[in-house]
């Protein structure tokens, strides 16, 4: 099997919308491609962890951001990772705009429904990616 | 009257095992329950990768980080870019010392691992109480 796709989320603390990137990598990495998605702590690269830096800059990277200040995508960048895609969880909910995610510690039934949403749109771009890299 | 400070609850993010959301979930009870209006946090990588603002954060409220593994990011990066933290726990230690086993999925906690969230999420209200006596 070829090296797993890294998707890496913000998981934000403050509002659902993080919490939402979060779970959507989760179901990505632990249920839906188990063994060819991987992810890493954020935090744990951003205080320059060499294997963590390592590992973002030699796989292929999804970031995954819950608010507009991209702390995944930007984050990731700056610590030399090889970027190939970004997921907005902003983008999502303005395109499903009678979903109203309320709850930051439980996903209540909106932010399951955007984090499942979400999840799918992630095993696209990773199936995609793994078949480019054969 | 005396106005005592929010004291800040800094989690780390935590991404690569259950401890990681054992360590929010706790956070956010005592954010959202059991101490709403005394406490209040930030996100680490906004942190980590903010500037003044950002990293003035532990100069303003006195902060009890909380790290899910013994890497101690939250500690670390609060110490590094801000102040020493006035508290700090080391959930893996913790729940070696409590005999609890970590959370098996990272994703949904089960009864158990909510259970403990809420054991540690007492602690963390006994660590803001007495910070801000202290104040």
């Amino acid at each position: 099997m070829g090296k797993p796709i890294l998707v890496i989320p913000c998981s934000g603390i403050g509002k659902p919308f993080g919490s939402i990137s979060r779970d959507a990598t989760f179901r990505v990495c632990d249920e839906l491609r188990l063994g060819k998605a991987d992810t890493l702590c954020l935090s744990l690269l951003v205080m320059g962890d060499e294997e963590a830096k390592v590992k973002v800059s030699t796989s292929k990277c999804i970031t995954v951001d819950g608010c507009p200040l991209e702390c995944s995508h930007n984050n990731v960048r700056r610590n030399g990772g090889n970027i190939v895609a970004n997921f907005k969880v902003m983008d999502l909910l303005r395109e499903n705009r009678g979903l109203k995610p309320r709850e930051v510690t439980f996903l209540d039934e909106d932010g399951e429904k955007l984090s499942k949403l979400l999840a799918d749109r992630l095993v696209i771009k990773v199936d995609e990616l793994l078949e480019e890299s054969g | 009257m005396k106005i005592k400070p929010k004291v800040g609850v800094v989690s780390c993010s935590g991404e690569c095992c259950g401890l990681g959301t054992l360590s929010r979930v706790a956070t956010r009870f005592v954010l959202e329950d059991l101490r709403s209006d005394q406490t209040v946090t930030i996100c680490l990588p906004l942190f980590l990768a903010g500037e003044t603002e950002e990293h003035g954060f532990a100069k303003e409220h006195p902060t009890i980080t909380v790290d899910g593994c013994e890497k101690l990011c939250a500690r670390k990066a609060v110490t590094k870019y801000s102040k020493e933290p006035a508290e700090g726990v080391n959930v893996e230690a913790l729940l070696s010392e409590w005999g609890v086993e970590p959370p098996k999925n990272r994703r949904v906690l089960d009864t158990e691992d909510v259970e403990t969230a809420k054991r540690l999420a007492e602690l963390l209200t006994d660590k803001v109480d007495e910070i801000q006596e202290a104040a």
